[in-house]
């Protein structure tokens, strides 16, 4: 079924079919962050069956950051002569100190600059050659090929002060890190639309080939979302594991091979280190040794540790899919968005901050 | 003058001196003011409201208005909120040395237009210029004196029933500003709403109690707004998402950036919670008007969910609306 933009309309059989769902119980996981906001901004999980069950996955990048990579952009933040450029999101997320973050250096005096794209961070160093600009990478495949191509721009045109702390990683491993754990207990996957623009269809191919799981890529509307969840549901109900893409109006099947090949080009696949779940091999995308001289860790001999540190904070358990954010202690008692104790609770995509935020009736 | 404001010109001698004769009174040509006194002496009858606000916004020119017009839409809307007609304001400037003499000339012409459409005399002030790096250009500070219209507003007297209206399209302001100060959506035309809300007001007085409390929803926008109204009372609002209008590149601006209309900083609307049986000839006498001809009822008072907003939205499902935790910031993807 395509739909046209916000055709609320033509949703209601399918939103009738959904509260009236009396099959088998099931749980699906949207991978995404941005899912996890909609679904909760436009109630889809008040329309519900109780018998289906929306799980939010680890496809937060503010939520996977492990608290050592926190701690050590502090201390990037801390030189004198650096300006630390960022999304903005990044801004109130703690480190190992509780309470502490990058909005509370930024008010003791650290430069630190929100911007919208790496390409802003390479253009305020171009701007500003008397400071070294430290771009903290953040993201999946989506907004990493825009960081290769600020890393390439800046190669091109000899910028000195510029360099990236690349954190960004790869949905694929994470989602194989999380099918093959013991207790894996997910009937079906809504893909993440914004990274299968990237990777296309065939990014996530995997899933079922490999794994037989229902899975349908999906954009971010509502009824986006509600045409996916009817069509992972079909699925499962007539025992179909397949891939589909519900996402038609953007997503191909081969992706975007442009940023693909930017992406093959600046970085390669190293282990990395994912807040709650430990080290992924090969998951982090590490910058290649041709642009070295752009690579913060090297640049700043920064020690990279790869232990997990764990917290009261339940983040973990809850990207994982273990337990819903109510269930952890710290929610909405110690950990509010005023006063986040875990990412998930600070990232505009968190689970914990959309379940605070939207459906605490 | 020169072409930039020096820190001679808030030194208190002769540029401060000339600084008022050629910017300030050529402006603000009253009886008080032209008495230079350290204070206005005003003839008042009745309760009066008084308010004050500090203007601090980036940039200071932006589409759809300027930190000027901005200042005196500010104050004159916060004493209308309480149910005054404004009468005076005080203006004081807090200018960076290098200002430019034009972009404060601009900026003073802008305070004068909108007071004269206001009705308002700014009948006392004050300037101070402070060094290079220590200002963001421009700082405004009014503070206002209104007379008191209609008998005082409250949260206290919202009843279950009662309707909530918003006076026009939310969020315009705040996107507006945002996209000025990062260059945002350059081939758009999203204009701030900064106004003032006087006819609108007036119209509203003569409903007299029957509109039960009403505001600017400013900074944290119509959410935060709503959840002040209903916080510790045994009330709560249940707003339907679809009736709130919110004009289309709006909404496309903050579906890009990640950011909720719903929070985003009016400065030309007013919510309104007013008695069942009066909400639509309100509604139709706020259309009459050219700055309420897209007022819309959003939803109503309920004792449903206590103390909580809660938003209906367009696929039939629910969810809280809080307050604005923190500033909004654009997401990462």
């Amino acid at each position: 079924m395509q739909l046209k933009f916000k055709d609320y309309d033509k949703m209601s059989n399918i939103v009738n079919y959904l509260r009236n769902y009396n099959g088998p119980a099931v749980k699906i996981m949207e991978v995404c962050g941005t899912h996890t906001m909609s679904i909760a901004r436009s109630g889809i999980r008040t329309l519900l069956s109780e018998k289906i069950k929306l799980i939010s996955g680890p496809g937060c990048p503010v939520c996977v950051t492990a608290i050592n990579r926190i701690d050590e952009i502090f201390e990037l933040a801390k030189r004198h002569d650096t300006i630390i450029a960022t999304f903005g999101d990044m801004l109130k997320v703690p480190g190992s100190k509780a309470g502490f973050n990058l909005s509370m250096l930024k008010s003791q005096g650290a430069n630190i600059q929100i911007v919208y794209s790496a390409m802003d961070a390479l253009n305020l160093a171009m701007n500003n050659k008397e400071n070294e600009i430290i771009f903290l990478g953040i993201g999946f495949e989506t907004t990493a090929p825009g960081t290769a191509v600020a890393i390439k721009e800046a190669a091109v045109k000899c910028i000195e002060n510029f360099s990236v702390f690349s954190m960004h990683k790869y949905v694929e491993p994470a989602l194989r890190a999380l099918i093959e754990s013991d207790d894996f207990d997910i009937d079906g996957f809504l893909c993440p639309g914004h990274v299968s623009t990237i990777l296309g269809i065939r990014g996530f191919e995997f899933l079922v080939e490999e794994y037989k799981i229902p899975s349908v890529i999906t954009g971010f509307e509502a009824e986006d979302i509600l045409v996916a969840i009817y069509k992972i549901l079909n699925q499962i109900t007539g025992d179909n594991p397949s891939i589909e893409n519900e996402y038609l109006r953007i997503v191909s099947y081969e992706g975007n091979k442009l940023a693909q090949n930017m992406l093959n080009e600046v970085f390669y696949p190293d282990d990395d280190l994912w807040r709650g779940i430990g080290v992924i091999n090969k998951s982090g995308m590490a910058i290649r040794n041709k642009y070295s001289k752009f690579d913060a860790v090297k640049k700043f001999n920064i020690n990279l540790d790869f232990v997990d540190k764990s917290t009261a904070c339940k983040c973990g358990e809850i990207i994982k899919g273990k337990i819903q954010p109510d269930e952890c202690k710290l929610f909405a008692i110690n950990c509010t968005p005023e006063n986040p104790i875990g990412p998930c609770m600070v990232s505009s995509e968190g689970a914990c901050a959309a379940f605070y935020k939207y459906l605490r009736f | 003058m020169d072409d930039i404001i020096t820190l001679d010109y808030g030194s208190g001698g002769k540029k401060t001196s000339q600084l008022i004769d050629e910017l300030i009174l050529k402006n603000f040509n009253n009886s008080q003011l032209l008495k230079l006194m350290d204070g206005a002496i005003l003839p008042i009858q009745g309760h009066i409201a008084f308010s004050t606000d500090s203007f601090v916004v980036a940039p200071y020119f932006f589409p759809g208005g300027d930190i000027g017009k901005l200042s005196v839409c500010g104050t004159v809307n916060d004493l209308l909120m309480c149910g005054a007609i404004p009468k005076y304001l005080s203006l004081s400037l807090i200018i960076e040395e290098g200002f430019k003499t034009n972009d404060l000339s601009k900026i003073l012409l802008s305070i004068r237009n909108t007071a004269i459409e206001c009705g308002v005399n700014v009948v006392t002030g004050d300037t101070k210029v402070v060094e290079k790096g220590k200002g963001d250009g421009i700082y405004i500070n009014t503070a206002g004196i209104g007379v008191i219209e209609t008998e005082h507003y409250g949260k206290d007297k919202i009843e279950e029933g009662d309707a909530v209206i918003i006076t026009g399209f939310v969020g315009d302001h705040g996107i507006a500003v945002m996209s000025a100060r990062n260059n945002f959506f350059v081939e758009t035309d999203i204009i701030s709403d900064c106004m003032p809300l006087i006819n609108i007001a007036k119209i509203i007085f003569k409903y007299g109690t029957k509109v039960k409390i009403m505001r600017d929803p400013t900074r944290g926008g119509l959410a935060t707004t709503l959840n002040e109204f209903v916080e510790d009372t045994d009330f709560s609002i249940e707003l339907n998402e679809k009736e709130i209008p919110i004009r289309d590149n709006v909404h496309y601006a903050c579906e890009i950036l990640g950011i909720d209309p719903l929070y985003s900083a009016n400065e030309g609307k007013i919510v309104i919670i007013a008695a069942d049986e009066i909400k639509q000839q309100l509604l139709n006498d706020l259309k009459e008007l050219e700055e309420g001809k897209n007022a819309a009822i959003i939803g109503k008072v309920t004792k449903n969910h206590k103390g909580l907003v809660v938003l209906k939205t367009p696929i039939g499902g629910s969810r809280i609306l809080t307050k604005l935790t923190g500033a909004q910031l654009p997401r990462i993807c």
